[in-house]
């Protein structure tokens, strides 16, 4: 007896996706191994590390902490999103490579989608406003100095607009 | 950790979702932010055959401020009640809560309903509720019937609620003296991490500064959030000055029953009750302008 | 070799430049074993054990294999019989190890079926339809109760429960003893924890009959990985391909998953499918093997009145929990560095590593190097306070001077260089320590408890584990070497490779630096690759901080032997010496600048297409390799236990400003600063970062992290939610001071750095602690400093 499947219509980095789930297959499992977007980690599938952040509707989530099937007619971007259109990191990207944010890169995805929701919603954030904006999402590497100093890099950048 | 398979479903209407929990009972469960079921559900510790996904019923989504209460639906998201206009003006003290709530992410998803029938001991939404005595509006198919939050919580994650069922609404009493000061104290190892114990005051003073109305509750410190209306009691027609504030936190620690876990002892937590209370009752009154 | 001057500066190397990996991960492009997906790819959930202790009874699998999409339902009986046991790092013969239980389970979380299907979630549904009948038998928790004869024994076959013990005596220690004017004993206590990265263990595994190949991607940091993998297998060395081009989620010492690799391969050959295990949470924290040290240290220190320390006792008891592979040589290591920075005449050390009925333990970063200090600092800050000595004076006046280098310590090494005054001059003048101290006290003055914590560190580098044959006299390895090809191919372009994995140290950036260096050619352009273990030249992994050293000075060997190529080629074709000519940027040109050169195209093109033109005996193409010893390794132990250890001693200072809140004991960290010298550091923000994550992990150690056992032996700490790791609001902003004090056996100067951060940073919270706590007359030697273990010492001591 095989597992029912359920249909599921969402936006996936801008993209239409029609995919039939199984119901407990969470949101992180669907992108990684049904979409082969495996930009998204997986670091504790009990919602603490954060490694699997998304954007939902434009708000970070935990994507091991939703059922796909959830995600019904709603629009995630995952890192590979994250990209312009043309393909090339966004300056957030570019600012996580000039400060050395990043080490193994496992927890990078998500700091990046924790900031860019950050930077979105706050151009102009203070060093506490950061550390609480990537609170919940843990790094073995870095000690978070150098993302600090990424997200703050990027805010400036941003704030000076496009060249 | 993947969950145990189940069937799922999406009521359009809250009748519905009633439906499925009559027919189902213990054997269905009702998922809103899932940010506390799905890790129990991950570890296999929760295996509900059915899960009936309510997020999206709109009759659980309004905030809406009356003369006397703020009542929010229940499956309005933690993040959405800290950026309303009509919560922050009307219950300050519920935001000061939810800065303790997990983080960005968890609030994102999580609800205000979810939370509360989640029953953790610990959980912030859930101590507001009882120490201002919210009224808690639950429906199954049959009828609609109201309870006291005092009265929901018995042990950790267990609640008065019947399998048949759902939460559709907390009714938050407004304050509405001249004065008016709150405070939310959280004491936890890491920030975002489940409370060792917390504490939650509200006062109101007539114009000499007198107390004439108080609430005080502690969470962590018992096997529910646990509402001290003994202290408030005590503390009408008081001046609130540091000697009471003492004698209130005393009183405060003598009726809490904390456990002891791997993070702190009983006695560590009934020292951080009386320190917590305390300091929210200072810092309520430094609030109530 | 000429000895690289501190001021020295180069082109690439110590510049600020952007590594080659950031890119591919910001974009989400990283490579890791759980992306890999092989057609028909099968997965693995597993059993575990409930019982601290038991004797498997029965274990029934016929509903699981009923079960839809289960293909295989592995028990250790099988297992074991086609599998040999895996290595164990001491004499200990009888002690076996291998993935799957047989027969007894010894710890909770111990792994004792695999079942696999066509998904995790189908293997785990079928999981829990196995059926165990468990006979659950007494268990031993306590590691000092563990040593004493007539103990519960954790393997009987071995006939205690000590894997290893000795008394290293070096130097006249009851000579030192009698003649100083104080002793002072005390017993610190280092809670076991680990780095635990975000990434679980994760393996791949695929057979290829008609090749008789095993494919192997695997999440590692582990020497010697394809060889334990084929011999345990069965297998010849050739059969075993580990592909070291897998990004690895961070490691920091504890990605070893021998265990997890020997059962997918056998799993792999036994089904004819790929099989591919990733740890879920709680497999990866109850039966992972990933904890580290668990060490009580009885100290004692023998002291002038004027502060001279003359000698150290110090016995280390480390409880590895049911089985070991590496984990007891972690007592070891710190041999190499038993005195810390300081010039003490003698040292008694007794190391045992104990069985207990507890999850084993792996390598962490630092391998026991962590601990160790934290019980010298420790000791340090007892014997200032003895005196009502100021802890810096203290320090400085038994510091080595920067004068004695080569420095030949009572244990047999000698540490290269350092400049240990300046180097915490530096950190206090940043700190502006004066400062420090009038916060500090006006804090103190408004009623709070604060406290400045201070340690002075050795980071020992360069990784050759001597401590092998120290431990285990039958295993005469002192071969630790590693490797680098370079190719300079047809169109010019530079190619290097590497001979192991990668967890976030940034080496592509680190070789491609070093071989723009030596060949005048830019970075950027130069591409390093990882090998296979088939087509690998010999490495060692990175461990032990290195891959600076031997990565980095292997990538140069070979550069320079192309350059030598390219000098040669360029001579023979000018027809001139090549004391007349120079290399510059990739040419050969004449030194007076007269006359003609030859380019970089046309050297290239000599190399590859014109052998006519090539000197008599020269190899066609252009490409060389270089495969070398750790510097001053290749030694034994003496009879009495000397030996050299690593060859590059890095040096760290830590300063802190701690507050405690006197009312809920919650510590928190207000100013850190931390005096770094590691040499010539070759990418500053590789070096920088590293040490700011083991900063964070050393706070973690410090105050949060713990594998906590219940009485019955249960890990109470076996999910996030209750092994608490740092976030970004609880590391604060750390300032981080260069001092460059070039090492004189390395190409460029540089020394390791893998481990900076980590192996003072507990060290300098727990003093900062202890001075908070000091006006009440309270001290804390145990890690985690929780707050609950704050708030009983506050009462006045504790019941724990």
């Amino acid at each position: 007896m095989s597992e029912r499947l359920y249909p599921v219509t969402l936006q996936v980095n801008g993209e239409r996706v029609e995919a039939q789930v199984s119901s407990r297959q969470t949101l992180v499992d669907f992108l990684r191994d049904s979409l082969r977007l495996t930009g998204t980690h997986v670091g504790c599938e009990h919602g603490i590390c954060g490694a699997c952040s998304i954007l939902l509707d434009g708000e970070p989530v935990r994507a091991c902490l939703m059922y796909a099937v959830q995600a019904e007619g709603c629009s995630v971007t995952t890192i590979e999103g994250l990209a312009l259109p043309d393909g090339t990191p966004g300056p957030l990207q570019d600012a996580f490579c000039e400060t050395h944010a990043l080490q193994c890169g496992y927890c990078t995805p998500a700091m990046i989608i924790a900031s860019h929701a950050l930077l979105e919603a706050n151009p102009d954030p203070t060093e506490a406003e950061i550390r609480d904006a990537i609170g919940g999402n843990l790094c073995r590497c870095t000690g978070y100095q150098q993302i600090v100093e990424a997200v703050q890099l990027a805010a400036s950048k941003l704030a000076k607009g496009p060249k | 950790m993947k969950s145990a398979p189940f069937e799922y479903i999406r009521p359009e209407t809250l009748a519905e979702a009633c439906a499925v929990l009559e027919e189902h009972g213990g054997d269905a469960k009702l998922i809103a932010g899932g940010q506390s079921l799905i890790p129990m559900m991950a570890m296999r510790l929760a295996r509900p055959a059915w899960l009936v996904d309510i997020n999206r019923l709109g009759a659980l989504k309004s905030i809406s401020v009356s003369d006397d209460a703020l009542a929010i639906g229940a499956a309005v998201r933690q993040c959405v009640v800290e950026r309303d206009p009509g919560a922050r003006a009307n219950l300050p003290l519920l935001g000061k809560a939810l800065k303790w709530v997990g983080h960005v992410q968890t609030r994102n998803r999580g609800t205000v309903g979810g939370s509360i029938v989640h029953a953790d001991p610990s959980a912030e939404i859930a101590l507001v509720a009882c120490v201002l005595d919210a009224t808690l509006v639950l429906e199954d198919s049959s009828e609609t019937s109201e309870m006291q939050a005092r009265e929901f919580f018995f042990a950790p994650m267990v609640t008065a609620i019947a399998p048949e069922q759902c939460l559709t609404e907390i009714r938050f009493p407004v304050w509405k003296e001249a004065r008016v000061g709150s405070a939310f104290e959280e004491v936890s190892i890491r920030h975002g991490d489940f409370a060792l114990v917390s504490a939650c005051a509200q006062v109101a003073l007539d114009a000499d500064g007198l107390c004439i109305r108080a609430a005080l509750g502690i969470g962590g410190a018992s096997p529910f959030p646990h509402a001290l209306p003994e202290v408030g009691q005590m503390l009408v027609g008081k001046r609130l000055d540091e000697k009471v504030i003492v004698e209130a936190a005393d009183l405060a620690a003598g009726l809490i029953d904390p456990d002891g876990d791997l993070h702190a002892t009983a006695d560590y937590r009934r020292h951080l009750a009386r320190v917590m209370a305390a300091r929210t009752l200072a810092a309520a009154v430094e609030d109530a302008i | 070799m000429k000895p690289v001057a501190a001021s020295a500066s180069f082109r690439y190397i110590g510049k600020q430049r952007r590594t080659k990996e950031d890119p591919r991960f910001v974009t989400g492009r990283g490579r890791f074993v759980a992306d890999i997906a092989l057609p028909g790819m099968k997965h693995v959930a597993l059993v575990t054990s409930p019982h601290a202790s038991a004797r498997i009874k029965a274990i029934r699998t016929e509903t699981a294999l009923t079960m839809e999409g289960v293909r295989y339902v592995l028990t250790g009986e099988e297992l074991c019989a086609n599998v040999d046991p895996l290595y164990v790092g001491v004499d200990a013969p009888k002690v076996h190890r291998y993935p799957l239980a047989r027969d007894v389970v010894r710890y909770a979380g111990e792994w004792v079926v695999a079942v696999v299907a066509d998904s995790r979630a189908l293997a785990e549904d079928a999981a829990e339809k196995i059926e165990i009948d468990y006979e659950p038998t007494p268990y031993i928790l306590d590691p000092e109760k563990a040593i004493l004869p007539g103990a519960l024994l954790v393997h009987p076959d071995h006939g205690s429960n000590v894997l290893f013990r000795r008394k290293f005596v070096w130097g006249p220690v009851e000579e030192d003893f009698a003649r100083s004017e104080h002793t002072l004993s005390f017993r610190a206590r280092w809670g076991r924890s680990a780095t635990v990265p975000i990434e679980t263990f994760g393996v791949a595994a695929q057979w290829h009959p008609g090749t008789q190949l095993l494919d192997v991607w695997a999440s590692i940091q582990m020497p010697k990985f394809p060889d334990q993998t084929a011999r345990a297998l069965r297998l010849p060395g050739n059969a075993v391909r580990v592909h070291f081009d897998v990004d690895v989620g961070g490691s920091y010492g504890v990605k070893r998953g021998i265990k997890h690799t020997v059962l997918v391969g056998y799993l792999a050959r036994r089904l004819g499918m790929p099989v591919r295990f990733i740890e879920d949470r709680l497999e990866n924290m109850r039966g992972g093997d990933m904890h580290g040290p668990d060490r009580i240290f009885d100290m004692t220190v023998a002291f002038d009145a004027d502060g001279t320390i003359r000698s150290l006792k110090i016995r280390a008891l480390d409880d590895v929990g049911a089985y070991a592979g590496r984990s007891p040589l972690q007592l070891g290591k710190p041999v190499g560095a038993i005195v810390g920075p300081y010039r003490i005449n003698s040292v008694e050390y007794e190391p045992i590593s104990v069985l207990t009925n507890k999850t084993a333990q792996e390598a962490v970063r630092g391998f026991g190097q962590a601990p160790t200090n934290y019980a010298i600092e420790t000791a340090i800050d007892r014997v200032a306070r003895h005196l009502g000595m100021d802890r810096v004076e203290l320090r400085k006046k038994n510091f080595i001077a920067k004068d004695q280098f080569p420095y030949l310590i009572p244990s047999g090494s000698t540490y290269d260089s350092g400049d240990y005054v300046t180097v915490l001059d530096k950190a206090l003048d940043a700190v502006k320590f004066n400062e420090l101290v009038a916060t500090r006290d006006a804090a103190r003055k408004a009623g709070r408890l604060a406290g400045i914590g201070i340690a002075t560190c050795l980071e020992p580098s360069g990784g050759n584990s001597a401590f092998e044959p120290l431990f285990n006299p039958k295993n005469q390895t002192t071969t630790w070497m590693d490797s680098c090809l370079v190719r300079v191919d047809i169109s010019g372009a530079i190619t290097g490779v590497m001979n192991t994995s990668t967890s976030g140290q940034g080496h592509e950036t680190l070789v491609s630096t070093v071989l723009g260096e030596v060949l005048e050619r830019d970075p950027d352009s130069i591409r390093v690759v990882h090998a296979d273990s088939l087509n690998a030249l010999p490495s060692n992994s990175p461990v032990g901080s290195r891959m600076a050293i031997m990565l980095g000075g292997a990538a140069a060997g070979a550069a320079k032997k192309i350059k030598a190529t390219l000098m040669a080629i360029a001579a023979h074709n000018l027809g001139v010496p090549e004391s007349a000519l120079e290399y510059r940027d990739g040419n050969v040109v004449p030194k007076t600048g007269a006359g003609k050169g030859l380019t970089w195209d046309r050297l290239v093109e000599i190399a590859h297409r014109n052998f006519h033109l090539l000197p008599k005996g020269m190899e066609p193409g252009l490409q060389a390799k270089f495969v070398w010893e750790v510097p001053t390794g290749g030694g034994l132990p003496t009879a009495d236990g000397r030996i050299q250890m690593y060859p590059c001693y890095s040096f760290e200072a830590h300063l802190v400003l701690v507050e405690i809140d006197p009312l809920t004991a919650q510590p928190k960290i207000l100013r850190y600063v931390c005096g770094h010298d590691c040499g010539t550091m070759i990418n500053p923000s590789i070096v920088h970062g590293m040490t700011y994550g083991g900063i964070a992990h050393g706070i973690g150690a410090a105050l949060y992290e713990k594998f906590a056992f219940s009485d019955n032996g249960q890990l109470a700490s076996q999910t996030f939610m209750d092994y608490l790791m740092p976030s970004a609001l609880e590391v604060p902003a750390v300032d981080i001071v260069d001092h460059c004090t070039p090492s004189p056996l390395t190409e460029f100067g540089q020394k390791g750095s893998g481990e900076a951060g980590y192996l003072g940073a507990p060290a300098a919270i727990a003093s900062a602690i202890n001075d908070a706590l000091a006006p009440l007359g309270r001290s804390i030697d145990e890690l985690p400093m929780t707050p609950l273990a704050l708030w009983e010492k506050l009462q006045g001591g504790s019941t724990r």
